[in-house]
């Protein structure tokens, strides 16, 4: 089983062979090149796992040195590769997925300038992804860590051609950067306490790390984590990197890269196992994540900013999981958001497309009409999301909170937090659903462009998102176009079906992705089963009984938040601006605090997370970068250009060395 | 008369070294080959063709890094010895960074034939000087004497000094040259009192005698010595340009000639490191550590915090490199700083690394500023992924490289050199390096977003690539990222290079 | 009572010339002048490795002397060269004036 290596060298070839030939192949080729790329690496990945399925537990490894990268010397590093039942299912979603996502790519891109360098970035992407997970050492890990975040800014600002306006792709370099840093600190510091930086080596030695140094290195991991996944507090990049292609969007800030953190601290389990109180302050930053961003998802009225935000909850929830030990829960979570997250962003990507690009859920409604095949498989998305058994989502949320339960004395007031988010989520998701697809209206055809509420506090934000996406090639056969062409006698129609098939796919793995570990009874946890050897960990679920009620609860609050959604927006029961007011405040309170922290403004509504993400973080990405200019600014008077002055300087430096070297004489 | 006559006929030799001339073969291939270079185009003057200077160049530095070779296995067989009475030493370090500096010569040479033969200048006398400048090199980096070291340093200052000013037609290539060389003999002045200071102290100059001084005798009153000490900084820091003596370094980089600046940036950046390495930590590492440590600390986090935010604020891409390579110095300086075979061997990778990165990054700059050298703002970068991809893709790898990222020789670079000191204990210092790295990054990337994504003012010009040019940045990219995958070898080199590092008396 | 002129009186002697040197060339602005100063450095130096040698009673100091006043005179070459180089394309010029790079 050798063979590993080609799972990450496929989508290689594919990058090289684009970047050769790429603007030959041209449109459509270069797209299907690196969809076969993708999946060839799928089908070798799901050979090497069935070939593992049919071994004992603890043999279900295979690791394979392509050569030594740092020989000799104390620090051994080899350029190895590890494919276990966790990195394992991780390269099968990671492939499977990609592969979809790229054929759907291949008729999303039509048209495009810039085609063939789009499936170039993209290839990469994949590459450098298989790389983080199937690396078995933590320097592997972050090059393709350092990867995706280069492929991440590249395909953010694809559709930019003014750096000056790629301030989205700015502030996922800089909340990136942070979090590398911690990344790097992280790594040396195992180095020098363990003097390896091999997973498997580490995981064995880390229950002889120093208790205080297990947990500064899981904190070090985690804010690495918090800035790749998106976690407060630098989760704001990620609603901005929807200025990127649809399916970037779904590939890479939905299925895979943000969840790089999850894996990261999962593979780490053993040194997570000794990281003491650093997995509660996970445990809490998630479930405050959770509950923050699907706060912020209420008021969203950009359909990708939605599912922004829900993508941002949703990985709070995976993290709620890692910080109560809760591993299984956290890749079942994991790879189910992947299937649902990845349709409900290609469903939306498919909306948009048949929309003329148009973004603006107000402008939206009644689409059921036109989109069937998408309005059904975005309705077994918004099924899954919302918690609704038997769909896949349900099954994974519902583990991920009863493992949160019974996770110590804080264990119900984190479930509570938790539950709470999933009611939120199935409100905003409910709420996209009938914006989109339901009432009678066709508010495309009624309101005009200008005339619509200026509601949002991002409305500019989300306008120029949607500029830019209408920017793009699919409509440069009629270049000098306005942002807004949907025109009211537009008629939406179904997108092509390279676009319709990953739908399908997706939808249907959406429906049956809870099978892979039901909790009925142990032999039914396939996944548990499959991942549990290579965990380290302390981590139970409750007893039967509070199980079914934790259940029956979770379901009654998806059923509550879709019902009361189905009030606001289907039956106009309330006004939506009178519904959304007490549950405004509420979410308020936790944004006014942290605003008044930061010294930022604060407001009085839900908009004000999203005003806060604008005007402070923006400013402060953007006061990190012209404060670094001040600085720099400042100094260079010390640079005057006399010869004399420079002397100066040596002579006064000199000085310095001096009057320092005194306090150490004696005479 | 008789008198003269009796001298004539003494019988009895005048006591002199044994020379072992193969363990200075190097530097003598160096140094014979730019004085055989200047005589035989005076000889045959006018009937040479105008590749030769840049082909005889080329040759002498590989005949050095062939002549290095067999050294190399010499010394690994029986260890370092003393050569020419214990003026020089050969060791793994040594050879390693001569090596270092012919390979800067090629490059630089390279670049060189293809500038002179754009700015319509010529004479072999460039040849020369970066010749006999690389003896001078090779002289420090080989000593074992801070005498030597001090001759060494001039030899290779002199004869940048005029490299610098030699551009006839631009008036900020002799302000370089004056600046050079005003303050580079200020602190040739400052080394010098540092060295006689220590030799008070220790009554000599030998590093391997003080060496041995240091273990024997406890000193009582240390005020000489650390004074000495102090002294032989400032001078070493202003060779190697480490903040508050580096204010010499932008203007000097931007005003010369570039092909100049990337031998400086280079040849005489890894010369003198190698000294201050030799004479710091192998010479008073063992024994006067704790008294240097906490100073070079200090001066480290002020290059490292100085270069890299004042190379944000730059908009001459020429000087943003200066300043940087000032921010690349602080890291160099870590590896120094820790003080341990672990950190002498990321200090030579780095230097080795930083060769190539800079050599490259400077011969983009050079073709980029087209005739007169002087296109070298920002702006004159736009568009050029569009009028020169492989230039653009070029320098982006280069740019990368020094930024640090995976795969390339800059992030193993960076990545020794922060573990060396993280285990010498200067956390702090590694974190704070890193944060500089961030800050530096940006500097990187905006030069690479000017070049993909900025639009031209105009018809974007395409500079031309004149091919010697083209093959120095060829090198240079391959030796990046043959580095970044493959170090093994290199890092090998480094680790065997550095266990060699023992001053060796008589 | 006649004065002992001990080594030290030789090596304070050194050092005020030293930094009367290191001043010289701080303040002054012609570049000849600036380059005489350095020279006074130097043999300052020369000055201090002479006494030490002595002191020490060993002949190495001294022969030191011999290599810094070479290398002394390469760097008159050199530096007037530059000088006269530049002060033959602007009359008069001081050194400051040569600060076209700056920043």
């Amino acid at each position: 089983m050798d063979a590993i290596w080609l799972i990450p060298a496929l989508p290689v070839a594919g990058f090289l062979l684009l970047v050769v030939a790429g603007r030959k192949l041209g449109d459509p080729a270069a797209g299907w090149v690196a969809t076969l790329a993708v999946a060839g690496s799928f089908v070798v990945s799901a050979a090497v796992f069935l070939h593992l399925l049919g071994l004992p537990a603890e043999e279900r490894n295979v690791t394979v040195t392509l050569w030594q990268w740092l020989p000799a010397g104390s620090f051994q590093v080899s350029f190895g590769l590890f494919f276990d039942q966790l990195s394992g299912v991780m390269c099968l979603f990671i492939t499977g997925i990609g592969a979809l996502i790229h054929l759907y790519a291949v008729g999303y891109m039509k048209g495009d300038p810039h085609y063939s360098r789009f499936f170039v970035y993209l290839n990469l992407f994949v590459a450098s992804m298989l790389l983080l997970v199937l690396g078995d050492n933590l320097l592997m890990t972050f090059l393709g860590w350092e990867g995706v975040g280069a492929c991440s800014y590249l395909l953010i600002s694809f559709w930019f051609t003014d750096p000056a306006n790629a301030s989205a792709g700015k502030k996922a370099f800089v909340t990136n950067r942070i979090g590398d840093l911690g990344f790097m600190l992280a790594t040396f510091l195992l180095f020098v306490s363990l003097g390896t930086v091999n997973y498997t080596e580490i995981n064995a030695a880390a229950p002889k790390l120093a208790g205080v140094t297990a947990t500064a290195v899981a904190l070090l991991f985690f804010l690495a984590a918090t800035g790749k996944s998106a976690q407060l507090p630098l989760f704001v990049w990620l609603p901005d990197a929807m200025a990127g292609p649809t399916p970037v969007s779904a590939l890479i800030h939905a299925a895979t890269m943000v969840t790089s953190g999850v894996f990261l601290l999962t593979r780490l389990s053993g040194v997570m196992a000794e990281a003491g109180w650093a997995n509660g302050l996970i445990a809490w930053v998630g479930v405050l994540t959770a509950l923050v961003a699907a706060g912020a998802g209420v008021a969203q009225n950009d359909i990708k900013k939605v599912l922004a935000y829900s993508t941002v909850s949703q990985l709070g929830f995976m993290f709620l999981a890692v910080g109560t030990q809760n591993y299984v829960g956290a890749i079942f979570h994991m790879i189910t958001h992947a299937f649902f997250k990845a349709l409900l962003f290609l469903g939306a990507g498919a909306v948009i497309y048949s929309m003329a690009h148009e973004q603006d859920m107000r402008r939206y409604g009644n689409l059921r009409k036109y989109l069937p095949v998408t309005f059904v498989t975005m309705g077994i998305g918004w099924l899954a999301i919302s918690g609704i058994p038997p769909f896949s989502g349900f099954w994974s949320k519902d583990e991920v909170l009863a493992g949160a339960f019974n996770a110590g004395p804080a264990g119900p007031v984190l479930w509570f937090l938790g539950i709470t988010a999933a009611v939120l989520t199935a409100f905003y998701m409910t709420r996209l659903m009938i914006m989109t697809f339901f009432g009678g209206a066709e508010h495309w055809r009624t309101d005009a462009a200008e005339s619509l509420p200026e509601g949002g506090a991002d409305e500019d934000a989300e306008l120029s998102v949607a500029g830019h996406d209408t920017g793009h090639g699919a409509h440069s056969d009629d270049a000098g176009h306005d942002h807004h062409h949907l025109t009211p006698d537009h008629t939406p129609r179904e997108a092509p079906v390279t676009m319709l098939l990953p739908l399908v796919v997706l939808a249907g793995l959406a429906v049956v992705g809870g099978l892979m570990n039901l909790p009925f009874s142990h032999r039914l946890e396939n996944l548990a089963i499959w991942i549990e050897p290579v965990l380290a960990g302390e981590h139970e679920l409750p007893g039967a009984a509070v199980l079914w009620v934790l259940a029956i609860l979770a379901t009654a609050g998806a059923v509550l938040g879709v019902w009361f959604s189905y009030r606001v927006y289907q039956q106009h029961k309330v006004a939506p601006e009178k519904v959304e007011k007490p549950v405004l405040a509420h979410a308020w309170y936790i944004d006014e605090t942290y605003a008044k922290v930061v010294g930022g403004p604060g407001e009085a509504s839900f908009d004000a997370v999203a005003e806060f993400d604008q005007k402070v973080v923006d400013g402060a990405v953007n006061g990190v970068g012209s404060g670094t200019r001040w600085i720099g600014r400042a100094l260079r008077p010390l640079q005057p250009g006399f010869v004399r002055s420079y002397a100066l300087g040596v002579a006064v430096g000199s000085v310095l060395v001096l009057a320092f070297v005194v306090t150490r004489m004696s005479l | 008369m008789t008198g003269f006559v009796a001298v004539l006929a003494a019988t009895e030799d005048i006591p002199t070294p044994d020379v072992d001339w193969s363990a200075i073969a190097p530097n003598l291939i160096l140094m014979l080959g730019g004085i055989l270079l200047l005589t035989v185009v005076s000889v045959v003057r006018g009937r040479l063709p105008g590749w030769f200077h840049a082909v005889w160049t080329i040759s002498v530095a590989t005949a050095a890094i062939v002549a290095v070779v067999p050294l190399w296995q010499r010394v690994q067989d029986s260890g370092p010895e003393s050569v020419l009475a214990g003026a020089l030493v050969l060791d793994g370090f040594s050879l390693v960074v001569t090596a270092t500096i012919c390979v800067s010569v090629i490059l630089a040479a390279l670049l060189l034939e293809a500038y002179l033969r754009r700015e319509r200048l010529g004479g072999p006398e460039w040849y020369v000087l970066m010749l006999l400048s690389a003896s001078g090199g090779v002289t420090m980096a080989t000593a074992n004497d801070l005498v030597v070291v001090f001759i060494g340093l001039e030899i290779l200052s002199v004869a940048v000094y005029v490299l610098a000013a030699m551009h006839r037609r631009r008036v900020s290539s002799q302000e370089a040259g004056l600046k050079y060389f005003v303050l580079g003999a200020f602190s040739s002045a400052f080394l010098l009192y540092g060295i006689a200071l220590t030799y008070g102290a220790t009554g000599s100059t030998n590093l391997s005698r003080i060496q041995a001084f240091l273990a024997d005798t406890v000193i009582t009153q240390n005020a000489l010595l650390l004074g000495g000490l102090a002294f032989m900084l400032v001078g070493f820091g202003f060779k190697v340009a480490v903040v508050p003596f580096h204010n010499w370094k932008p203007d000097v980089y931007q005003g010369s000639p570039t092909p100049v600046t990337a031998f400086m940036a280079t040849a005489v950046t890894a010369a003198a490191f190698a000294a201050l390495l030799r004479v710091y930590v192998t010479t008073f590492g063992p024994t006067y550590r704790t008294e240097w440590q906490p100073l070079v600390a200090a001066l480290t986090v002020l290059t490292l915090v100085v270069g890299a935010f004042l190379a944000i604020s730059q908009t001459n891409v020429k000087r943003m490199l200066a300043y940087s390579s000032i921010n690349h110095a602080g890291f160099v300086l870590l590896g120094v700083l820790a003080a341990s075979a672990a950190g002498d061997a990321a200090t030579l990778f780095y230097l080795v690394a930083y060769t190539f990165m800079a050599a490259g990054s400077f011969a983009v700059v050079a073709v980029v500023g087209r005739r007169g050298d002087g296109h070298h703002d920002l702006s004159d970068y736009q568009g050029l992924s569009r009028s020169r991809p492989g230039l653009a893709l070029v320098f982006t790898i280069l740019l990368l490289s020094q930024a640090g990222v995976p795969l390339t020789a800059g992030f193993l670079a960076k990545f020794y050199v922060l573990a060396a000191a993280v285990e010498s204990g200067y956390t702090w210092l590694a974190v704070l390096a890193m944060l500089t790295a961030v800050v530096s990054a940006f500097m990187y990337l905006r030069i690479v977003v000017t070049m993909y994504f900025a639009e031209p003012e105009g018809e974007p010009r395409r500079p031309r690539i004149p091919a010697a040019a083209g093959l120095a940045m060829g090198l240079c990219v391959v030796g990046v990222l043959v580095i970044g995958i493959v170090p093994g070898p290199l890092s090998d080199v480094a680790n065997d290079a550095v266990s060699q590092l023992v001053a060796v008396g008589r | 009572m006649t004065l002992q002129l001990t080594g030290s009186w030789y090596l304070v002697l050194a050092a005020m010339i030293f930094a009367i040197g290191a001043v010289g060339l701080m303040v002054r602005r012609n570049p000849l002048v600036m380059f005489m100063c350095v020279e006074l450095m130097l043999n300052a130096v020369n000055l201090t490795f002479v006494t030490f040698s002595r002191l020490l009673d060993d002949v190495g100091g001294q022969a030191v002397v011999f290599f810094v006043l070479v290398v002394a005179a390469a760097e008159v070459v050199v530096g007037l060269a530059i000088i006269v180089a530049i002060m033959r394309r602007r009359q008069g010029a001081n050194a400051d004036d040569v600060s076209l790079m700056r920043g």
